[in-house]
């Protein structure tokens, strides 16, 4: 039996003991005697959040596909673990082998939003890493970042010896095989980084050097190492249908965010909504073939003994063969007794139909995605969804006996007014129009419920909407007032419930999102000073981060309300994601003109992906250039 | 039909919680290819119960829960489908098939027998068979227990069946009340034992095993305490 890291004591004072202890099914067990290679994975939040995502799961099955290999997985300890592990100096372990992570060959972190950038050196720091990668040697595993922040690691360079980015399928082996050979070499690890530096899609920020201009923008970005490249390309996979995915995910013991199969479908949105960076960082859409899914829904229920598989994408109904999918998925669960979850779903009477299939129509609701309220606003932000459509969809949900929706927005979109703003509220009454016009008085079960939610628009790199600066903190609460005013005015208000989220944590993202390396000193300071699960509304300390702006000399409207020049150099500039700048700049003046962009099924709008010769950008389409 | 199956829960599985537990075995059982049966309605779950819950931190040989299943070969094919999936610390022990009109696990249970060692560091010098038989010979033990609406003070004396020390291996056996009316914790034993001995307890000390869990046999006035398959039989 393996020892546990962690003593008796302390499991049993701990909340959720079962986070630490790692024996779970389908974990994976080598005897670290026979590996080359020893990789801890680690996602830096608490088990729960970190177990649920797919990205590690697929990585996770496939390093440990590899016979030189063992992967391992970690999490962010708690806090009140954290303060026990301070306490006693114990330093942080893999769930697996519950050895140290100082004494692996790799930690890779999957940064996926930018509020865990604290728990990040939560990680090192309990790992007794240095926290900068210049003051690393051979003692310490090489640390990897990767994940959709890695588009813009530059608030968080320091912390990193390599960031990969793009999708790991694709180097992760080449990159183990260097480290390798760079061992048996006797390479110095600087040797080894640069020679790492050298393959697609690896950036290794202690190689580059930012200078700046007067105004504090950037004036150059340059390797400051011969051989290495000045732009860094995207990697992905071309063909995902043929690329390693879990057949046998690990199952938590206690419930995590995702407690379920999923099963992701494709790769990429042929959408194009301009607020959304996943849109744009994963270009071209890539489907799985769907007989292969057929056989990893099976394969994958069976190996973990799921009650429920869900679908991933980003919007499943643009799957080609989603109606075989989902019916073949219905029947073969309907069989074992398993449920079908379908999130980002459009509804429609598919949809609808499918749902009223695997779903209790009495307890689950509808969910529209409208972004802005109004259409001049759905225009500028590119979302292809009309009033029509949400009321068709809500109308006929209403007549097969639904009876909740919920709707969620963004408020503080560029060119948003207060017009903008009130159709949020007049959507959503128009929505209770629908149902009392729809259902019969002797039908209804109540009131409809409608819940209208906003979350305030926070600028992202590679995304048309880069260029533009963010609201205020008191702009945002200004504009959460007059939606919630204008609800107030509707004729059904009593129908509508309107829920809003915190303005500091967005202003904090957004900072962080647009930043530079500039922003390495702030955070590790704010770090020192407690900050940790920045991303808990619980444990966010917004004036523990003001101050130590202010003390580190830094005025963080240049990052979230400045104008932004077209001509300027942005940080993240030197990575290439497929979509070209010149793209987004007009798709910015799209946004601007109110004008429509068609998705990538109806026509190529040359972007700059199809230079990966893959996914939709390999069927033929009208160009418009 | 009905099986009450048994089960062992070591090592790291003291961690996991009951309800976790139960989680896992539903998990298991679909991995297991068990054809266990679901009850009606939109969202069928599978027919199953657990005998009695065991505290985090507590190691058990005598777990038991009860499912319903449509068909089966036999116990051994059971056993051995239903451990090629288990994780390290949980093992099956047994499945017995019960009859039609058997009580339900939780109902059934009317004591459970504990083992009680101490952990290195923390053996109380004080306790010797005999001060555990003075102990056991009182006729009454008056404890005070915490419950939700705050304490209580009650005579455990009833709800204790047996208490012995054995002085080479260092361990204590409880036989206590464990139904759901009148459960005793084994913890709460052992510190009227250093209480009455005026020693300073602490819960830590203690490496609990629930070593098996019964049901009465006997009469209410004539108990006779049997492990809770004992109304099943093997089958196939």
């Amino acid at each position: 039996m393996r020892t546990l890291a962690l003593s008796d004591d302390i499991l049993l004072k701990v909340e959720k003991p079962a986070r630490y202890i790692g024996n779970e099914v389908n974990s994976v067990m080598k005897d670290k005697d026979h590996v080359d290679i020893r990789f801890a994975m680690c996602f830096p939040d608490v088990y729960e959040i970190g177990m649920s995502h797919l990205g590690i799961q697929i990585l996770y099955d496939m390093f440990n596909r590899y016979e030189d290999t063992w992967c391992e997985r970690v999490y962010s300890p708690w806090p009140d673990l954290d303060s026990v592990m301070r306490e006693r100096n114990i330093p942080l372990f893999a769930l697996e082998s519950q050895e140290p992570i100082k004494t692996f060959d790799f930690l890779g972190i999957t940064i996926q939003y930018e509020m865990c950038y604290t728990n990040i050196l939560q990680i090192l720091d309990l790992s007794k890493i240095p926290f900068h990668a210049c003051d690393r040697d051979w003692d310490c595993p090489i640390v990897i970042g990767g994940g959709p922040c890695a588009y813009n690691p530059e608030p968080i360079a320091d912390f990193f010896d390599i960031f990969y980015i793009g999708e790991g399928e694709t180097q992760y082996r080449p990159l183990l095989d260097l480290y390798k050979a760079c061992k048996k070499e006797g390479c110095s690890r600087t040797e080894f980084l640069i020679r790492a530096a050298q393959l697609p899609g690896l950036y290794v920020p202690q190689f580059y050097e930012v200078t700046y201009r007067e105004d504090n923008t950037i004036a150059s970005f340059t390797p400051t190492v011969s051989g290495i490249p000045g732009t860094i390309t995207k990697e992905l996979v071309t063909d995902i249908t043929d690329t390693t995915y879990p057949e046998k995910p690990v199952v938590p013991f206690i419930k995590c965010t995702q407690d379920r199969v999923v099963l992701e479908i494709q790769r990429g949105c042929i959408r194009g909504c301009r607020f959304c960076q996943a849109g744009q960082l994963y270009r071209p859409v890539r489907e799985r073939d769907a007989d292969s899914l057929k056989e990893y829904a099976i394969k994958m229920l069976d190996n973990t003994g799921y009650e429920e598989i869900s679908l991933s994408s980003l919007s499943s109904s643009d799957y080609s063969r989603l109606e075989e999918l989902v019916n073949f998925l219905i029947e073969s669960c309907n069989e074992k007794k398993v449920n079908i979850s379908l999130p980002s779903l459009r509804i429609d009477s598919f949809s609808l139909d499918v749902m009223e299939k695997v779903q209790d129509v009495k307890k689950s609701s509808l969910t529209f995605a409208p972004e802005a309220g109004s259409q001049r606003l759905r225009n500028v932000i590119n979302k292809g969804l009309t009033e029509e459509v949400i009321l068709e969809g809500a109308t006929l949900a209403f007549a097969g006996g639904w009876n909740r929706v919920k709707l969620y927005f963004m408020l503080g979109l560029p060119t948003e007014t207060d017009e903008d703003i009130r159709g949020i509220a007049e959507l959503s009454d128009k929505i209770a129009m629908a149902y009392y016009d729809t259902v019969p008085k002797e039908k209804r079960n109540g009131r409809v419920q409608i819940v209208a939610s906003t979350s305030f628009f926070v600028p992202k790199p590679f995304t048309p909407f880069q260029w533009a600066p963010q609201c205020t903190k008191e702009q945002f609460l200004e504009k959460a007032y007059t939606t919630k005013r204008a609800i107030m005015e509707q004729l059904n208000q009593k129908s509508i419930k309107y829920n809003w989220h915190e303005a500091d944590a967005s202003v904090m993202e957004g900072i962080l999102a647009r930043g530079d390396r500039r922003l390495c000193e702030p955070i590790l300071r704010a770090y020192q000073k407690g900050c940790i699960f920045d991303a808990w509304g619980e444990y966010y300390r917004h004036d523990v981060w003001t101050e130590t702006f202010a003390e580190c000399g830094i005025d963080t409207s240049f990052y979230t309300t400045r104008q932004r020049g077209l001509d300027e150099i942005f940080p993240w500039d030197f990575i290439d994601c497929g979509v070209t700048k010149a793209f987004l700049k007009s798709e910015w003046k799209n946004a601007l003109d109110e004008r429509v962009t068609k998705n990538c099924k109806e026509q190529c709008n040359a972007c700059g992906a199809a230079r990966f010769g893959c996914g939709i950008c390999t069927v033929p389409r009208i160009t418009n250039l | 039909m009905k099986l009450r199956v048994k089960f062992s829960k070591h090592g790291v599985l003291r961690f996991i919680g009951h309800l976790d537990v139960m989680r896992y075995f539903q998990k298991a059982i679909r991995r297991a290819g068990i054809d266990i049966a679901y009850t009606t309605g939109f969202s069928p779950h599978q027919v199953m119960s657990f005998a009695a819950p065991l505290g985090l931190g507590l190691e058990s040989n005598g777990e038991y829960m009860d499912i319903e299943v449509n068909s089966l070969t036999s116990s051994p094919d059971f056993i051995n489908a239903l451990n090629a999936q288990m994780v390290d610390g949980i093992r099956i022990l047994e499945a017995r098939l019960l009859p039609d009109n058997a009580k339900n696990a939780m109902a059934s249970v009317a004591a459970a027998r504990y083992t009680v060692a101490f952990r290195k560091g923390y053996e109380p010098v004080f306790l010797t068979e005999a001060v555990v038989d003075d102990f056991f010979g009182q006729s009454e033990i008056i404890v005070t227990k915490q419950t939700k609406k705050g304490e209580t003070t009650f005579d455990m004396k009833p709800f204790l069946f047996a208490c012995a020390f054995d002085d080479a291996q260092n361990t204590l056996t409880l036989i206590v009340d464990a139904s759901s009316a009148g459960n005793i914790k084994p913890s709460l034993a052992v510190k009227a034992i250093y209480d009455r001995n005026h020693a300073e307890f602490n819960d830590y000390a203690l490496l609990i095993t629930r070593e098996e869990t019964y049901l009465n046999a006997g009469t209410q006035e004539v108990p006779r305490l049997e492990p809770l398959g004992f109304i099943g039989s093997d089958f196939g």
